[in-house]
């Protein structure tokens, strides 16, 4: 504690600068506290599992122009076309997929007049889609054939009126029945009971959300018969290419009269869905490297002009005694002084910065262990910043002292 | 004086390239990174029909039921962003307003003439016939419909120049057929390349900025051929969830008001339509009135600039903000180290003002060097966010007020930030500088 004791005493007569390095740290701190807390939020979104197995899937989104055919007759020669291709293991056509956009989302209750309710995503798909999409079943079982029935999109989809039985995720399972086994229970989207007769681990709905809850998802056993369909195909991953390829020349042999939409990898889709949070990630960690480059060279800087400023002291104190160690050491705790108050402030900086952002963008609060976090941060940087002009320091020798300038 | 004061700010700089280059950086970074972002906010923001603009309404009801306006709010969207059909058309029956439409984003299969091509998707816009004239959409050939052939179900469409160039060629589109999803329809106007940005009309979604709409057809002829429809269609109760429901919302519906006399009437019709529809046991959100929104502030309302950019804007400017305090800091120590040369100025008989003067416009000299290398960075930020897949990444473009303001902000920025070490330099007393030396 004594070696504070100067420390201060000189550093009383360099308010200004001392404060301005202290503003510095601290304004610093409370934008990397928060920039980090977003790089965490971005990232924890583009990582969400979808619960498919994204490597070994293929995806062709096909329209026929032929509104006035059996579209579910459509899909099936199209997807028994497909299935012949080498190397397709498993086919099924959907409405609906993890990060395709399209979503049908509706509230789902417990009992037909429960206040309480869940928003879900709405997954139809013909027979197959389970074992296709690789879902993996952790209770009950998968649809049985008999239990399909088409999804009459024609008639503002009134197939859900109909439908008996529903296989939903974890999550969903927990939030609806909590503590409760949801097997054989019934959800009510609408009026009509259905039964939940599985559960899957994960199925991300078609569209995310930084929190919301991402993986409340519904599959039915209705085939969509819209004219326009997602033909959805697993194979190995290295065979994706060539079935892509092949994907859409089979689908324009059966029926050149439709459009086929560029065919693509699953981890394509995934891919193009977060392009923009990779990039937003990108851009968050280019500027915390650059606020702590500029901090940096602010802190270098003065002291730089400190220790030339203080070069008689310095040989002085080496003169009567001071060795190297001290000097560099006298520096190094100046530094942590000063850039202790700048954390301090910044913490505080950071709070309210927080609590500014959350009053205009749907954030929500930043947890309070980024704050030691950053403030560490600060402290290394501090120091890293310090030792060059330090160990200059420490190297002016005593014959310094005698000399007048 | 001038000219001398800038070749002793030259030299003082030459005399420590390093700092001054570790200064120049920061302000230049700084500059570079807000200006890009201020740049890429200022396009976005800017009026879509500039001279329309105020005349242009959107008129809201909430049809919603309470419990669904809950649920809806839990998605972070308390009012509703569209009409139902039903209120759509009795608004557009009953005209009001010196012109009205309603309006739907779509996308139909178009068959091309050349049979050896497959036939690819356009997007388009479903519309009524008003829609042409309030929009002042400007035709380079043909014209719109009538209300008469909305009501027929016509099939007509107007192209857009480029899905018409794309058909049609250099030839005149207008009385030509063309292939919408399998069904014949007469070109009867081609537009001279309308793409309105943003395209305010439509729902606010991913294409609201970026690609234009390439085709406009009748509403209603839209609906009879059950042609695919893109936006939010969203519904409550336990009506059948079809486009012609009064409980599912999914139209667009603008008005054209041409004063302030007629902008109040319009605002006490939706009142009175409102209460006249409560009576018939519709609009049971008697805490939801209807509202009457200007262009420009329904597109601050629907948030038509992402979140994630003007974020990126503040996020900006703090950095702007700690590079200006550690230039303060750096160049607080360069003149402070020069406290010497001060005082012989000072006892030579230079004022304290010559001396502010002289540090201010090193001060400056620096922040103009800034804001070169941040015009720079600028250049190169704006350039990296147009190789974005985002719509509206071809908007981020410096226009010329910009180009000053970057220059204009460099320079207030150092010399704001000179400010302080130039005010501290002129405080040097000329005597006791001397007596050390």
């Amino acid at each position: 504690m004594t070696e504070f004791k100067p420390i201060l005493a000189s550093l009383g007569r360099h308010k200004l600068i001392a404060s301005l390095l202290a503003l510095l740290v601290a304004l610093t701190c409370a934008i990397v506290c928060n920039v980090a807390f977003m790089i965490q939020r971005q990232d924890a979104l583009t990582s969400l599992p979808s619960g498919v197995a994204e490597d070994q899937l293929v995806l062709v989104e096909s329209a026929n122009l032929d509104r006035t055919a059996n579209q579910l007759v459509r899909h099936d020669t199209d997807l028994a076309a497909l299935r012949m291709i080498p190397g397709v293991e498993s086919a099924a056509a959907v409405d609906a997929l993890p990060f395709n956009g399209d979503n049908w989302t509706s509230s789902v209750q417990t009992s037909p007049d429960a206040q309480a309710y869940q928003l879900a995503s709405l997954f139809n798909g013909t027979r197959g889609e389970l074992g296709t999409l690789g879902l993996k079943l952790v209770a009950g079982r998968d649809f049985r054939a008999d239990e399909y029935i088409p999804l009459d999109a024609g008639r503002g989809n009134e197939g859900i009126r109909h439908v008996a039985t529903a296989i939903i995720t974890k999550a969903l399972a927990e939030r609806l029945f909590p503590g409760q086994n949801p097997l054989g229970k019934s959800i009510y989207p609408y009026d009509n009971p259905i039964r939940v007769v599985g559960v899957v681990e994960h199925l991300l709905r078609p569209g995310v959300d930084a929190g919301a809850d991402n993986d409340n998802s519904i599959l039915f056993p209705m085939s969509p018969d819209t004219n326009s369909v997602t033909y959805l195909l697993r194979t190995a991953p290295g065979e994706r290419a060539r079935v892509m390829r092949q994907a859409a020349d089979t689908l324009y042999r059966l029926d050149p009269d439709r459009v086929v939409r560029d065919p693509q990898t699953f981890v394509q889709l995934r891919a193009d869905y977060f392009q923009r949070e990779r990039e937003m990630i990108g851009l968050l960690v280019a500027s915390v490297i650059g606020l702590m480059f500029v901090t940096a060279l602010g802190i270098t800087g003065l002291a730089n002009f400190w220790v030339l400023q203080r070069t008689r002291s310095i040989g002085i104190r080496r003169a009567v005694g001071a060795r190297r160690a001290d000097i560099l050491r006298y520096f190094q705790t100046e530094n942590f002084l000063i850039v202790t108050v700048g954390v301090v402030l910044g913490v505080l900086l950071a709070v309210g910065l927080n609590l500014l952002l959350m009053a205009h963008y749907p954030l929500p609060r930043l947890p309070l262990w980024y704050l030691p976090v950053g403030a560490l941060a600060l402290w290394v940087l501090g120091q890293l910043a310090i030792l060059a002009p330090a160990l200059r320091a420490s190297r002016v020798p005593p014959v310094v002292a005698t000399r007048s300038v | 004086m001038f000219a001398y004061y800038l070749d002793l700010a030259v030299r003082s700089l030459k005399r420590n390239p390093v700092l001054t280059a570790l200064m120049v950086l920061a302000i230049g970074l700084g500059i570079g990174a807000s200006m890009t972002m201020i740049t890429v906010l200022h396009v976005m923001s800017g009026d879509p029909l500039p001279g329309r603009s105020a005349k242009l309404f959107v008129p809201m009801l909430d049809p919603r039921t309470p419990d669904h306006a809950q649920a809806a709010r839990a998605g972070a969207r308390d009012t509703p962003d569209a009409f139902t059909f039903v209120d759509a058309m009795n608004l557009l029956r009953e005209h009001r307003a010196d012109a009205q439409a309603a309006m739907s984003s779509g996308s139909a299969a178009v068959t091309p003439a050349d049979a050896g091509q497959h036939p690819f998707f356009a997007n388009g816009q479903y519309v009524t016939a008003d829609f042409f004239q309030m929009f002042g959409a400007p035709f380079d050939a043909g014209t719109g419909w009538t209300n008469a052939q909305d009501d027929a179900r016509a099939r007509v469409v107007v192209l857009n120049a480029g899905l018409a160039r794309k058909l049609f060629g250099d030839a005149s589109a207008v009385g030509k057929l063309v292939r919408l999803d399998n069904t014949e329809f007469r070109v009867i106007g081609v537009l001279r390349d309308w793409h309105p940005q943003p395209a305010f009309y439509a729902q606010h979604g991913a294409r609201v900025f970026g690609g234009a709409d390439q085709f406009f057809m009748p509403l209603q002829t839209a609906m009879e051929l059950q042609l695919s429809f893109r936006g939010h269609f969203s519904c409550w109760g336990d009506g059948a969830e079809s486009r012609t429901s009064d409980q599912c919302t999914w139209l667009q519906f603008w008005v054209e008001l041409d004063n302030p006399v007629q902008v109040f009437a319009y605002g006490r019709y939706l009142d009175n339509y409102w209460r006249d529809q409560q009576a018939h046991g519709r609009f049971p959100r008697k805490d939801a009135p209807p509202h009457l929104f200007g262009l420009m502030a329904w597109l601050a309302h629907e948030h038509i600039i992402p979140d994630s950019l003007s974020m990126q804007m503040w996020l900006a400017v703090g950095f702007l903000a700690v590079c200006m305090l550690s230039v303060v800091a750096l160049l607080l120590a360069k003149f402070l180290r020069r406290s010497g040369e001060i005082s012989v100025r000072r006892a030579m008989g230079a004022r304290r003002r010559d001396v502010f003067v002289q540090f201010g416009i090193e001060s400056a000299l620096i922040g103009t060097l800034g804001g070169l290398l941040g015009l720079a960075i600028a250049q190169f930020g704006l350039w990296s966010i147009r190789q974005r897949p985002d719509g509206y990444a071809h908007l981020a473009q410096m226009d010329v007020p910009m180009l000053f303001g970057t220059m204009l902000l460099a320079i207030a920025a150092s010399v704001l930030a000179g400010l302080l070490p130039a005010w501290r330099a002129c405080l040097v007393p000329p005597a006791l500088q001397l007596k050390t030396q």
